[in-house]
């Protein structure tokens, strides 16, 4: 059995999807809001997809559209790792009392 | 080290790293003690993702990215910086938004380099295979739905369009699914056309795809945006996912998946929590009869009574237990310091003091923890639901701030009410209940409070940080 790239995709793509299924089972619902923003920061993962799409100076269509996904997908990543923590940074200071 | 080591050995071990540091991320995200350091170590994980990406080129022309890249992250942290607390789910919402096309943007941007520049004259599914163009057209469909659909949730959470109320089109279900098949069909075509007849099916898809995820959010009510939101974000990550199919870029297709899954869990433990399957909450018009007319019940107020902060301060001076249910309007009115300084100020005097969070009050899971958070009230003072409800019949005051369906008691009472079955906070078992809220207008579920007629019933109207001011006010003076 030899496996093409896509079937590799696809295996690594449910494999992982059941990893994520597993580790949120059990979330005290105080960590909902805070989880939810932080797994949305990390679907800015796509920002590595938009690195590879805007690779030369010439203003050509691709490149446009490349750049357009750079900055959507940086502020996915750091807006949202930033709003993530300034919410879970208030949890943290009240237990140090 | 030359440039092929890099890539056959050096990235590939980079976005290893970077896929297990978000795995441990997400891990610890989910708990109370740790979840701070996880949202660090995920961040450390893209940063690195960043970094391979960057490595793998080796040498081009950087000034599109760094311009790019620059843009992203002052708009970025101008948003995060300035968002107040009360916002967070209008915030999560825009950048699950750009998340999404970002993603249609990276396979737009793939398709129009190697298909539409490099050799205009092949057919699609031979210059990009048929697996990725497949994925090309999955990462345009499923982006741009996570895009419009993430604006729609915002400006229905910031109540700007129709008050939050449901949107029903006449036959929106066959337009839905018209539009749906038409834009599976779009794809196809797309996929098997030659390149330069192909870039009108793009645009089709791409245009059906916006205004799906216009129809597919405008038809939920306000009330049910956390769950819209949460599996938008669902979405996002599975949008990420197909784009790393498009470049072939594992840490893409993992990093998606992970999100994918997190997110219908989530949304899945917030439809159980209001007792809703979620194909009820998709398909829409909560609290909405379709056909028109009145629906059952009379949506007028009878007997209310109304008092104002004196009254209410001597009752709550007197009370030994007291139970605050914050809702949406605390979080409009910014009264979470207010309603701590007025909780310390009646333990000080010997009430016992504790609030009752349903799992659905605010406009997300967890919205009300996170304000108290912010206001330093002690996290074991918050009671979940199913802690909380026994509690009510042996408790002197209620005091209800900005909640109303939450505490709707025609969910357990009346089998015909749109709510029925919702679980609620038992609120009228306790002795006496106060309820701070501008008017009797209803909330997200559009429809009358029965409790605000109880007998044990006292409206108190105003904005909640006015009222808690003027009963703090009070308070001091007795």
């Amino acid at each position: 059995m030899t496996l093409g790239p896509l079937l590799i995709g696809i295996y690594v793509f449910v494999l992982a999807s059941f990893v994520g299924f597993e580790m949120i089972t059990k979330v005290p619902p105080t960590l909902h809001t805070p989880l939810m923003s932080g797994a949305n920061a990390i679907s800015g993962i796509t920002v590595v997809g938009a690195i590879a799409a805007a690779t030369t100076g010439a203003p050509t269509v691709a490149n446009i559209l490349g750049a357009l996904a750079i900055v959507t997908a940086t502020i996915n990543v750091v807006g949202g790792f930033l709003v993530t923590d300034r919410m879970l940074r208030m949890f943290g200071k009240k237990k140090k009392k | 080290m030359n440039q092929e080591v890099i890539q056959s050995t050096v990235v590939p071990v980079i976005y290893l790293l970077s896929t297990v540091l978000f795995i441990f991320g997400i891990k610890q995200l989910s708990k109370v003690r740790t979840a701070r350091r996880g949202n660090a170590l995920a961040a450390v994980g893209m940063l690195l993702a960043i970094i391979g990406a960057l490595l793998e080129l080796g040498v081009v022309d950087y000034r599109w990215i760094a311009g790019g890249m620059a843009i992203g992250t002052v708009i970025g942290l101008l948003f995060a910086i300035r968002v107040q607390m009360t916002s967070m789910p209008e915030m999560v919402a825009l950048f699950n938004g750009f998340g999404g096309i970002a993603s249609a943007l990276v396979a737009a941007s793939v398709y129009w380099a190697l298909v539409v520049q490099r050799s205009p004259a092949g057919k699609v599914y031979e210059v990009l295979g048929t697996d990725e163009a497949i994925t090309v057209m999955l990462s345009i469909l499923i982006g741009g739905i996570t895009f419009t659909g993430s604006l729609i949730a915002l400006f229905k959470l910031q109540g700007k369009l129709k008050k939050g109320q449901p949107i029903l089109l006449p036959a929106r279900h066959y337009i839905t699914f018209v539009l749906l098949v038409g834009s599976f069909a779009f794809g196809g075509l797309a996929v098997a056309a030659t390149a330069s007849d192909s870039v009108v099916w793009i645009l089709a898809l791409g245009a059906g795809s916006l205004i799906l995820g216009v129809l597919l959010t405008i038809p939920i009510g306000g009330a049910d945006m956390p769950v819209v939101v949460s599996l938008l974000n669902s979405y996002s990550g599975i949008a990420a996912s197909m784009a790393g199919f498009v470049i072939g870029n594992p840490v893409l297709i993992i990093a998606g998946a992970l999100v994918g899954a997190a997110g219908l869990i989530l949304t899945q433990i917030m439809c159980v929590a209001m007792n809703r399957s979620l194909l009820n909450v998709l398909v829409g018009g909560f609290g909405v009869t379709d056909g028109g007319g009145g629906g059952g019940g009379s949506d007028e107020y009878t007997s209310v009574t109304s008092c104002g902060p004196e009254e209410a301060a001597m009752i709550l001076e007197n009370a030994e237990s007291l139970i605050i249910i914050p809702g949406y309007g605390l979080a409009v009115a910014q009264a979470q310091h207010a309603v701590r300084e007025l909780a310390d100020m009646l333990k000080a005097r010997g009430t016992k003091v504790t609030y009752g969070i349903h799992p659905v009050a605010g406009r997300m899971p967890g919205h009300m923890n996170v304000l108290l958070a912010e206001a330093d009230v002690p996290y074991e003072e918050l009671l979940e639901m199913d802690v909380i409800n026994p509690e009510f019949k042996n408790t002197d005051v209620v005091l209800i701030l900005g909640a109303n369906d939450v505490v709707n008691p025609a969910a357990t009472k009346d089998p015909t009410s749109p709510i029925a079955g919702m679980p609620i906070l038992n609120a009228h078992e306790a002795r006496s209940v106060f309820v701070v809220k501008r008017s009797l207008s209803p909330g997200y579920a559009g429809i009358k409070n029965e409790l605000f007629e109880y007998d044990n019933t006292m409206m108190i109207f105003g904005d909640a940080k006015k009222v808690l001011q003027g009963l703090i006010g009070e308070v001091k003076d007795l």
